[in-house]
């Protein structure tokens, strides 16, 4: 714990907030990228402590949130076939699909189970050999490697029934085209650290120049958060717009090669759709031929699923920084975690949730009523 | 749903459908996690189905006169996997959680019933071995185990051993323990490290390893109370953070009191291989389950004391001042973390997740 508490030492980030505050001179516009530094920023509360000058924009990168609906509509019919053993990270069971969730498809007698690492799932696959095991690869760069890896291993260990559903997805295109929208105020990004660690910093110096946007690479904690903001506030005073690793404890320029020599040999590239987006070129991978029959979507016909978005999810806004969660009509009203429209509500990483769950106070959200203050003569299970 | 502040009764007209669960047409694992669904089961189809004025909502047991005698009454059914693990087994945890139900009234357990749902196929060994743990967790807490029942249900439709307990308890003359009776002011205090027992079932269960091995917090409470209700029978509330956490307990408090909770997140004791476990798994310290804590809203004046006698039991030697109910944001429960911030601290959907990345 002591490691983790050095990050989010008071003393230090209060130095590193004085340092922001004798810096800026005037307002501006930072996107952090991922969805576990919206999480970070919302829960400990930096927005607020940040100069009002200094606005954070949350951008798109919440694994969760940007998996198209089509996907998940296609990994609830996969689930829910007989004879399927569907394995998920965690947090993918409770985001919506058209008209049901995983935790509901589990409700109704389908096989779906929660797994810490594929590799759990290519276990299971093995021990299930007369079972069709199917691992829901979502993500960004950080969870493609291990995918990859493990399609690596299904298929040199000749395990046959485990496929993948692929939907990982690659940043910088999403930041291309952020920047390309008429839109768009952002003028500095935090870059996700976690990606970079995988894919190194090469991919960002060709966009920080063609758009003028300094990119620093910033970790997770919330001393993290703050020297990410310090130095791309230093670099937009100064008139810069350069490529800066302010998480080197886990991130070298050149990222880790075996990771991506795995990355290299299963996926390759592909245009893909961002859920509340729409299609961003090069943005995603898929399986690569040699590795097709691992693909969950060429090994089962999911053609014909009847995809709706809620109307007034607008989602796709927040994702692209141009809404701020608490500016949507449905939000805290008509979408709240326990009946969410997006999965900008539902998952972790999200904004909406950030918002909800941490901010309601500030921001005059109607309090839940809790009916759990009810619930304690009644308690069902001890699970844990 | 649309949310409503503040209200009291289900808010029927704001829903879109008329099934009694919205959107849930089938019990999910979330129905059980102590948290929002488990919440809304209980408000929609068992209160208004069992209603009548005994039934209690409120705390964790009920509260009954029979023959001139204030009794606590309670029940809970525990299907833990594994059924043996790190600091404990189903049987010790059959015991304790009941009996710390009870103690949540002031009550010193006295008699349990004991229900056995075995699954055809389980070893009698095994079976003998959580039976001997059980009897011995009863003897440890000073109860009588009065009554029980066996049922066996074919292979495949359990997993191993469930076990229902129930309880009674008498609750001494002065003691009134309700969320009800919180004000402006008290102080909370947690009776030690949070989020132990739900990290330990974890990391047997689902073979995760955090280098060192966390044991359960698994014990009776009832001799804690007791020493706390020695300083003063004026303990507002009490409620141990099992499923939910310690964030379920205080929206709980905070929903029934009507008051407003703070809670200073430096002040709230983690152990560090707790800390790490839920910082890889991106879960909340605050919301993993417990099974041998307690959380208090004391008067100030009687806070000190109350502190002193509960660091003096070997149960509440790492017990600390977290928080105070207070009049702003009523039936709401906010931290202030660390660097300075606020943020609030929300009730539990279902169970919560680990993140992807």
């Amino acid at each position: 714990m002591k490691y983790i508490d050095e990050f989010q030492d008071p003393e230090l980030a209060r130095r590193l907030l004085d340092e922001i505050r004798a810096t800026v001179t005037r307002p501006w516009a930072l996107m952090e990228v991922c969805g576990g530094q919206t999480h970070t920023i919302i829960r400990h509360g930096i927005d607020q402590l940040l100069p009002p000058e200094v606005e954070l924009i949350h951008g798109p990168g919440c694994p969760v949130c940007v998996t198209p609906l089509e996907v998940i509509d296609k990994a609830l019919e996969i689930a829910s076939r007989p004879g399927v053993i569907f394995c998920s990270f965690g947090d993918m069971l409770r985001v919506p699909g058209t008209d049901r969730d995983l935790f509901q498809v589990r409700g109704q007698g389908g096989d779906v189970r929660v797994v810490y690492s594929p590799l759990d799932a290519l276990r299971i696959a093995e021990q299930n050999p007369d079972r069709e095991v199917v691992f829901f690869g979502i993500g960004f760069e950080t969870t493609a490697p291990p995918n990859a890896m493990t399609v690596h291993q299904a298929r040199k260990l000749g395990i046959r029934n485990f496929s993948l559903l692929v939907s990982h997805v690659r940043v910088p295109p999403a930041i291309e085209a952020i920047m390309r929208s008429p839109d768009c105020r952002v003028q500095g990004f935090l870059a996700a650290g976690h990606v970079c660690s995988v894919m190194g910093t090469a991919e960002y110096p060709e966009l920080a120049a063609r758009h003028r946007v300094p990119i620093v690479v910033t970790g997770f904690e919330p001393l993290d958060i703050l020297e990410g903001v310090r130095r791309t506030v230093l670099q937009l005073e100064r008139g810069e717009h350069t490529v800066d690793n302010a998480y080197p404890r886990a991130v070298l320029p050149g990222g880790n090669p075996a990771a991506r020599a795995m990355l290299d040999d299963v996926f390759e590239v592909t245009d893909r759709a961002w859920r509340g987006i729409g299609v961003i070129p090069d943005s995603g991978w898929r399986l690569s031929e040699r590795y097709r029959e691992h693909d969950a979507e060429h090994r089962f016909s999911v053609e014909g699923i009847d995809t709706r978005e809620p109307a007034e999810c607008r989602s796709g806004e927040v994702l692209q920084g141009l809404l701020k969660p608490h500016e949507c009509e449905a939000f805290g009203t008509t979408c709240t975690p326990r009946s969410p429209l997006g999965a900008t509500m539902v998952s972790s990483e999200g904004a909406c949730a950030a918002y909800y769950l941490y901010r309601r106070l500030d921001l005059g959200t109607p309090s839940p009523k809790s009916p759990a203050a009810d619930s304690a003569a009644l308690e069902g299970s001890s699970v844990v | 749903m649309r949310d409503t502040p503040g209200a009291q009764a289900p808010d029927m007209l704001a829903w879109t459908c008329p099934a009694p669960l919205r959107d849930q047409p089938r019990v999910v694992m979330g129905h059980g996690g102590g948290g929002a669904l488990s919440a809304e089961l209980v408000e929609h189809v068992f209160a208004p189905a069992f209603g009548g004025p005994a039934l209690s909502v409120t705390t964790d047991a009920a509260t009954v006169e029979l023959g001139g005698a204030r009794l606590a009454f309670s029940t809970d059914s525990f299907v833990v996997r594994p059924l043996f693990f790190p600091g404990g087994s189903i049987g010790d945890l059959a015991v304790n959680g009941t009996v710390n139900d009870l103690a949540m009234s002031g009550a010193r357990a006295a008699y349990l019933s004991c229900g056995f749902i075995l699954e055809e196929g389980v070893e009698t060994d095994v079976v003998t071995r959580v039976a001997q743990a059980l009897g011995a967790a009863a003897r440890a807490a000073g109860v009588q185990v009065a009554t029980g029942d066996t049922k066996v249900v074919e292979a495949g439709h359990g997993d191993g051993i469930y076990i229902n307990t129930s309880g009674i308890g008498l609750i001494p003359p002065g003691v009134d323990l309700r969320p009800q009776r919180v004000v402006p002011g008290d102080v909370v205090i947690v009776s030690g490290p949070v989020g132990v027992h739900g990290v330990a079932i974890m990391s047997v269960r689902e073979g995760l390893e955090f280098g060192v091995e966390i044991e359960s917090d698994c014990a009776a409470l009832g001799g804690l109370v007791e020493a706390m209700l020695a300083v003063t029978p004026d303990l507002h509330v009490l409620r141990d953070p099992t499923r939910g956490g310690l964030a379920a307990s205080l929206n709980e408090i905070a929903a029934a009191s009507g008051t407003g909770i703070v809670v200073q997140e430096r002040a709230v004791p983690v152990p560090a291989p707790v800390a790490n476990a839920c910082a890889v798994l991106g879960l909340d310290p605050m919301y993993v389950a417990n099974e041998g804590k307690l959380v208090a809203f004391v008067p100030r004046a009687q806070a000190d004391a109350v502190l002193a006698a509960m660091r003096a039991h070997p149960l509440g030697a790492g017990a600390a001042v977290i928080g105070e109910a207070v009049e702003a944001h009523p039936g709401m429960v906010v931290a202030r973390t660390g660097l300075g911030g606020t943020r609030v601290v929300d009730m539990p959907l279902g169970e919560q997740l680990p993140r992807i990345c």
